[in-house]
């Protein structure tokens, strides 16, 4: 699927949702099922800074394709973790590079991308259009 | 204390997230009441005009204004003198002053502060600066695991190199009072001057600085219902006279030749520049506030809520408090089972309540305890019991969630 497919896809269950604590149960949730990042991941360097919660991320390129791991100590932030996951990893370099992320806003979490929330979700994007951006140079 | 005194702060009215508001978060900065938003704006609305030059009737009045609320902060913290007090931007800038003066007169290489390890950021970074600059170093004072400070290392912590003590008079994140008596009265058998963080005790404690025996005094008024921007800094005559001056500029000069300067007198010699006059008088206007509400009854009443909220909160089970100290002010740090600090506050805030969540600028007392952070409900003269168990079953249905 195509990050614009697995937004929509995304929109559309959250849709399903009336209230903040239902969305929140589900965020939790998805939180736990996150791929996880390995141990030996779960480094100084991969940690992404800007958090109050830790959040390790790490990206490998395979045949053409980021594929992004990840992990946090804060439940909420893995499920926003496991969101972006959802949308860019297994995709390629350039479609991350131009993806836009109004997903976010659709489904109403749009205050976690203030810069304000120190929630590193922002932080966690720009890193993943980096790797996105330094695999596609060395492509 | 009157009855309706939440119908003078008019921000509490409202909803967010569709839930009346439940404001926990007031050692980060208190609600404003509608007498300190009116005296901010009858300032500028009456006798805004810029003080202590001029000789027309705006200049006068305002510098009058000026000096009385110096003089009310004088009282307030009863100090001896009203130069003794400065007028600053709130805690963080008089701890740079103080740190950044004495330190350029005082400190030589080799020579040591100390400092305690439930300081938050702004007693602590000022004084890694200057220690950088002039090659001295930091010792700490420990704390006990409830949080208390471990006076008994404080003898062996002095040396004949000890230049400063700086120590909070109540943390921000424990809620400790600390016993400022019995550390100046050591440090001055050794002639070491203390400086005193009173940030988050001005709003829950009357403030004697002669009966301390402090050498310097910081708090900011954002945190007692004044305006951001106003605080002030205390210190004894001999002291402040002995510092250089902080900020060159205007107010703070006698007389400015190109072949050098020579520095006002107390308290002009450190309040260079035209002051945050309308913050000045908001915070005497907030100050004014709490005592009109009787200073000791709003005491009484934090201490009965806080003793409230901490017996609800472990009635609740699965809660660690951080901060068990004997004596408190109205500020509960906690942990609920496993849960991250962040995800507890982000569900709260959908709840409508505001409470703080991380390390609450104290990096190193995080680190001490070995917590990530901690959940912070802190209270003000305007918080009730009710909205105490309002704040208990939103914490309930996070748990459940969380779980």
């Amino acid at each position: 699927m195509t990050i614009q497919e697995i937004s929509e896809q995304i929109v559309s269950e959250f849709s399903l949702f009336g209230d903040w604590m239902d969305k929140y149960n589900y965020l939790i949730e998805l939180g736990k099922s996150l791929p996880m990042i390995e141990e030996k991941h779960k480094t100084e360097n991969n940690l992404i800074s800007g958090c109050q919660s830790k959040v390790w991320l790490h990206a490998a390129f395979e045949d053409g394709k980021v594929i992004f791991t990840a992990d946090s100590d804060a439940l909420v932030t893995k499920g926003l973790v496991s969101l972006m996951i959802r949308v860019f990893s297994n995709q390629s370099p350039r479609e991350i590079i131009q993806a836009d992320l109004d997903f976010i806003d659709k489904i109403g979490l749009k205050e976690h991308l203030s810069p304000t929330r120190a929630n590193g979700l922002v932080s966690m994007i720009k890193q993943m259009k980096f790797y996105a951006m330094a695999f596609e140079m060395k492509g | 204390m009157k009855q309706n005194v939440r119908t003078d702060f008019p921000i509490l009215a409202q909803q967010v997230y569709g839930k009346p508001l439940i404001y926990f978060d007031n050692a980060a900065t208190t609600q404003k009441p509608n007498q300190v938003l009116e005296e901010v704006s009858r300032y500028y609305r009456e006798d805004n005009s810029n003080i202590h030059r001029g000789v027309h009737y705006l200049s006068q009045k305002a510098t009058v204004e000026f000096e009385e609320a110096r003089k009310f902060l004088r009282d307030f913290i009863h100090a001896e003198k009203e130069h003794e007090i400065i007028f600053t931007r709130g805690t963080t800038e008089s701890i740079n002053l103080v740190a950044s003066s004495f330190g350029e007169k005082f400190l030589q290489p080799g020579d040591e502060i100390l400092l305690t390890a439930m300081e938050h950021h702004s007693n602590i970074v000022p004084w890694q600066l200057v220690c950088e600059k002039r090659g001295a170093s930091i010792k700490i004072i420990p704390v006990t695991p409830e949080g208390e400070l471990d006076l008994n290392q404080l003898p062996g912590l002095i040396s004949e190199r000890t230049r400063l003590i700086a120590v909070t008079h109540a943390s921000n994140v424990l809620g400790t009072v600390n016993p400022i008596k019995t550390i100046t009265t050591l440090a001055h058998q050794h002639d070491i001057p203390v400086l005193v963080d009173g940030a988050q005790a001005v709003p829950h404690l009357t403030v004697d600085v002669q009966d301390l025996d402090c050498d310097f005094y910081c708090f900011s008024g954002h945190k007692v219902y004044g305006p951001m921007g106003s605080g002030i800094l205390y210190g004894k005559e001999q002291w402040l006279d002995a510092l250089p001056p902080y900020h060159g500029g205007g107010e703070m000069i006698k007389e400015v030749r190109f072949s050098g300067s020579t520095y006002n007198e107390l308290p002009f010699k450190f309040e260079a520049g035209t002051p945050d006059v309308p913050a000045a008088l908001g915070m005497k206007a907030g100050l004014k506030y709490l005592l009109d509400q009787g200073f000791e009854e709003v005491i009484r009443y934090e201490e009965a809520l806080l003793q409230y909220a901490t017996r609800a909160l472990l009635n609740m089970g699965d809660i660690r408090i951080i901060g068990t100290a004997r004596e408190k002010v109205g500020v509960i740090s906690f942990l609920v089972g496993n849960s991250h600090p962040y995800d507890v506050g982000t569900l709260l805030d959908k709840m409508g309540i505001a409470v703080r969540t991380g390390h609450h600028c104290a990096m190193p007392l995080m680190e001490w305890y070995s917590i990530p952070g901690t959940v912070r409900a802190s209270f003000a003269l305007y918080n009730t019991r009710e909205e105490v168990d309002a704040f208990i079953a939103a914490l309930q249905k996070v748990k459940q969630m969380l779980a």
